[in-house]
C-alpha cells in the first residue's frame, strides 16, 4: 500500500499538477490560433510575463493576503492577468496587427511571435533578473501530509497548499470557459468566427473586437498558468523555454482550435510525462518474492530519466503528426 | 430614389478590373436578378455591393447613401444582409446558434425572430442542436437564408441560392424567394437557372464581360428573343 502512496502522490498528483497549467496553456494557444491562424510561440513568454506580473505586486505589497487570510500571489492574480491581458492586446496592436493588415502568410506571423518570445524575455530578465525566486515572498507554503488510515500504511498522501489552489482554479477557468464559449454571445461569435471568418464579418460580427477579445482571454489564461507553474516550483524568466514544448504538443494532440481538446491533451501530455518519468519498480516492490530475478534486480525500471521529461512532449507531438494529424477532437491541421 | 443604386461600378481582385462598370437600380419591395454566362462577373458584382471587394470606381447607394467600400459588419447595420454562394454557414455551430449569429447586431430581436424562422423554414426547428456542417445541401442553404433574414434586412443579397441542389429543393428555394420579398424584404440574386430566375424578377441584369448588356424587367427579357439566343439557351 506504501508503493500505492507513492503512486498518488508521483504521478496521480504531479500529472493533474503539469496537467492543469499545459491544459490552461494550450486553451491560449488553441485560441489564437483558431481566430489568427498561426501558431503563437510567444505563449510562454506571456504566461512567464503573468507570473512576473504576480511576483512585482506581491513583492510591492506583500501581507495583502494576511488581512482574509489567503496567500498574496493569489490576491494578485486578477491583477496580474488584467495586465497580462493589456499586453496581449498591446502587443498584437504593435506587432502583430500591421502584418496581418498587410495580409501576410501565417508563418510570417509566427516568426513575429518568436520576436516577441526573445523580446519578452530580455524585459523579464532586465527586473526579475536570471536565477529562480519563490512567488511566496512573505507567506510560508503550506504542506499537507494526510496519513492513509490503513494499517501498515506509513507514507502520507503529500499535497501542497499551491497545488489545491491550482486544482480549484483550473476548475473554475475551465468552466468559465466553457460557459463562455457556449453560452455568451461573444463567446459563440469567437466560434463563428473561427469556423468562417468572411461569414462572421457578413453577419455583422465586428473581427478586430474578436481578435481582441481572443487576446485579452490567452492573456489572462497565460498569466494563471504561469503564475500556477512558480507557485508550485519557483519563478524564472525562462519558463517559457520548458513550457512551450508541452503546451504545443498538447494544443495538437487535443487538435488545434479544439479549445476542450487542448484541455484533454494538456491532461494527457501531462500524465504522460509524470508516467514515463516514474519508477515502475516501486509498484513490482511487494511482488519481489514472485518475480523473475532479473525484474526484481532492477533498480529503476522508468521509462526515461527524470533530466530527459522534455522528450516526452516531443514525442507526442512526433507521433500524433504522424498517426494523426488532426489530433484527437479532428481540429484543423497545421 | 432607388433603395439600392448601383452606378458606373468598377473593381476586381488585385489589379485586374472584373468589373467594367456595372449599374444596377432595385425599388424597394423588388427583385433584382443578375444573370449571364460564366465569368461575365456577377458574383463579383454582388461582393462588390456587400463591400467585400474594394471599388475602384462609380458608386454604390442605399437609399441615397453612398456604402461602397464600408466594411460588411458596417452594412448590416444599415440593413443589408448578404448569402454566399459557398462557406455560407458556420459548420461547428448549430443551427440555432447560426441563426443567434445572424441576428449579432440586435440581441434584443433573437428570440422573437428565431421563433419566426423556424415558422418559415420548419425543417430547421428539428434540427435547431445540430451542427449545420451536418446538415444536407437543401437545409444548409435554409440556414445561410435563415441567418441573413434573422438581422430584419431590408436587401438581402444571393448568390445563387439554388446551385446544386435537387430540382426538389430548388422550387422550394425560388418559392421562398418570393415569400420573402412578399414580406417586404427586397432581393438582388445572381442565378444560374435564368428562366427561372427572370420569371420572378422584377428587374433583370444581363451581364456580359463586366458590363451591362441587357437591363429591363424580368419578363421583358424572357420575351426578348436576342436575350433568348444568347443567355437562355435558346
Amino acid at each position: 500500500m506504501n508503493e500505492l502512496v507513492f503512486f498518488i502522490n508521483n504521478v496521480v498528483i504531479a500529472g493533474s499538477v503539469a496537467g492543469s497549467i499545459y491544459a490552461i496553456g494550450a486553451v491560449g494557444v488553441t485560441l489564437i490560433f483558431s481566430i489568427m491562424r498561426f501558431a503563437h510561440f510567444a505563449h510562454g513568454d506571456m504566461m512567464t510575463f503573468g507570473a512576473f506580473m504576480v511576483l512585482l505586486l506581491t513583492t510591492l505589497f506583500p501581507g495583502a493576503g494576511n488581512a482574509i487570510g489567503v496567500p498574496t500571489p493569489l490576491i494578485m492574480l486578477p491583477l496580474a492577468m488584467a495586465l497580462t491581458a493589456l499586453l496581449a492586446v498591446g502587443i498584437d496592436r504593435a506587432f502583430y496587427k500591421p502584418l496581418r493588415a498587410h495580409g501576410v502568410k501565417p508563418i510570417v506571423m509566427v516568426i513575429a511571435s518568436l520576436g516577441v518570445t526573445l523580446m519578452l524575455q530580455g524585459l523579464i530578465r532586465l527586473f526579475a533578473g536570471t536565477g529562480g525566486e519563490s512567488l511566496y515572498v512573505d507567506d510560508r507554503k503550506e504542506i499537507f501530509r494526510l496519513t492513509v488510515p490503513l494499517e501498515g500504511v506509513r507514507v502520507p498522501v503529500v499535497i501542497t497548499e499551491p497545488q489545491l489552489y491550482l486544482f480549484a482554479l483550473t476548475l473554475i477557468s475551465v468552466v468559465a470557459l466553457h460557459f463562455f464559449l457556449s453560452r455568451s454571445r461573444l463567446g459563440k461569435a469567437m466560434r463563428a468566427m473561427s469556423d468562417n471568418p468572411p461569414l462572421a464579418q457578413a453577419s455583422g460580427i465586428n473581427t478586430n473586437t474578436i481578435v481582441a477579445v481572443t487576446w485579452v482571454l490567452a492573456g489572462g489564461l497565460a498569466a494563471i498558468a504561469g503564475t500556477l507553474l512558480s507557485l508550485d516550483v519557483t519563478f524564472k524568466p525562462d519558463l517559457s523555454f520548458f513550457l512551450l514544448l508541452p503546451i504545443f504538443a498538447a494544443a495538437i494532440v487535443g487538435g488545434v482550435g479544439h479549445p476542450y481538446g487542448a484541455i484533454a491533451g494538456g491532461f494527457v501530455v501531462g500524465f504522460a510525462e509524470t508516467l514515463a518519468v516514474f519508477n515502475w519498480g516501486i509498484l513490482l516492490r511487494p511482488f519481489r518474492d514472485s518475480l523473475p530475478e532479473w525484474l526484481a534486480q532492477a533498480g529503476n525500471l522508468a521509462f526515461v530519466g527524470t533530466e530527459y521529461k522534455i522528450v516526452v512532449p516531443f514525442f507526442i507531438l512526433v507521433a500524433i503528426l504522424v498517426w494523426r494529424p488532426t489530433g484527437l477532437f479532428k481540429g484543423k491541421v497545421i | 430614389m432607388p433603395l439600392l443604386d448601383a452606378r458606373d461600378v468598377q473593381g476586381g481582385y488585385g489589379g485586374m478590373n472584373i468589373l467594367n462598370g456595372v449599374d444596377m437600380a432595385i425599388e424597394a419591395d423588388e427583385i433584382g436578378v443578375i444573370v449571364g454566362p460564366n465569368g461575365a462577373g456577377k458574383s463579383t458584382m454582388l461582393k462588390a455591393v456587400f463591400g467585400l471587394l474594394q471599388v475602384s470606381q462609380g458608386e454604390v447607394l442605399l437609399r441615397g447613401e453612398p456604402i461602397h467600400n464600408l466594411p460588411p459588419n458596417r452594412l448590416v447595420q444599415k440593413g443589408m444582409g448578404f448569402v454566399p454562394q459557398e462557406y455560407n454557414v458556420f459548420p461547428s455551430l448549430s443551427v440555432k446558434e447560426n441563426l443567434q449569429m445572424g441576428a449579432y447586431l440586435k440581441p434584443g430581436s433573437v428570440k422573437r425572430m428565431l421563433e419566426r424562422i423556424y415558422e418559415f423554414f420548419p425543417p430547421l426547428k428539428d434540427k435547431r442542436h445540430q451542427p449545420a456542417g451536418e446538415l444536407s445541401g437543401g437545409q444548409r442553404q435554409m440556414v445561410a437564408m435563415g441567418r441573413a433574414l434573422m438581422a430584419e434586412p431590408e436587401v438581402l443579397l444571393l448568390d445563387e441560392p439554388t446551385a446544386g441542389l435537387s430540382p426538389r429543393y430548388m422550387n422550394e428555394i425560388f418559392a421562398r424567394v418570393k415569400e420573402i420579398n412578399a414580406a417586404g424584404v427586397s432581393i438582388l440574386m445572381v442565378e444560374q437557372n435564368a428562366k427561372q430566375a427572370l420569371a420572378i424578377a422584377d428587374k433583370g441584369f444581363v451581364l456580359a464581360a463586366g458590363q451591362n448588356r441587357f437591363t429591363d424587367t424580368g419578363a421583358a427579357l424572357l420575351a426578348d428573343p436576342e436575350v433568348a439566343k444568347s443567355f437562355l439557351g435558346g
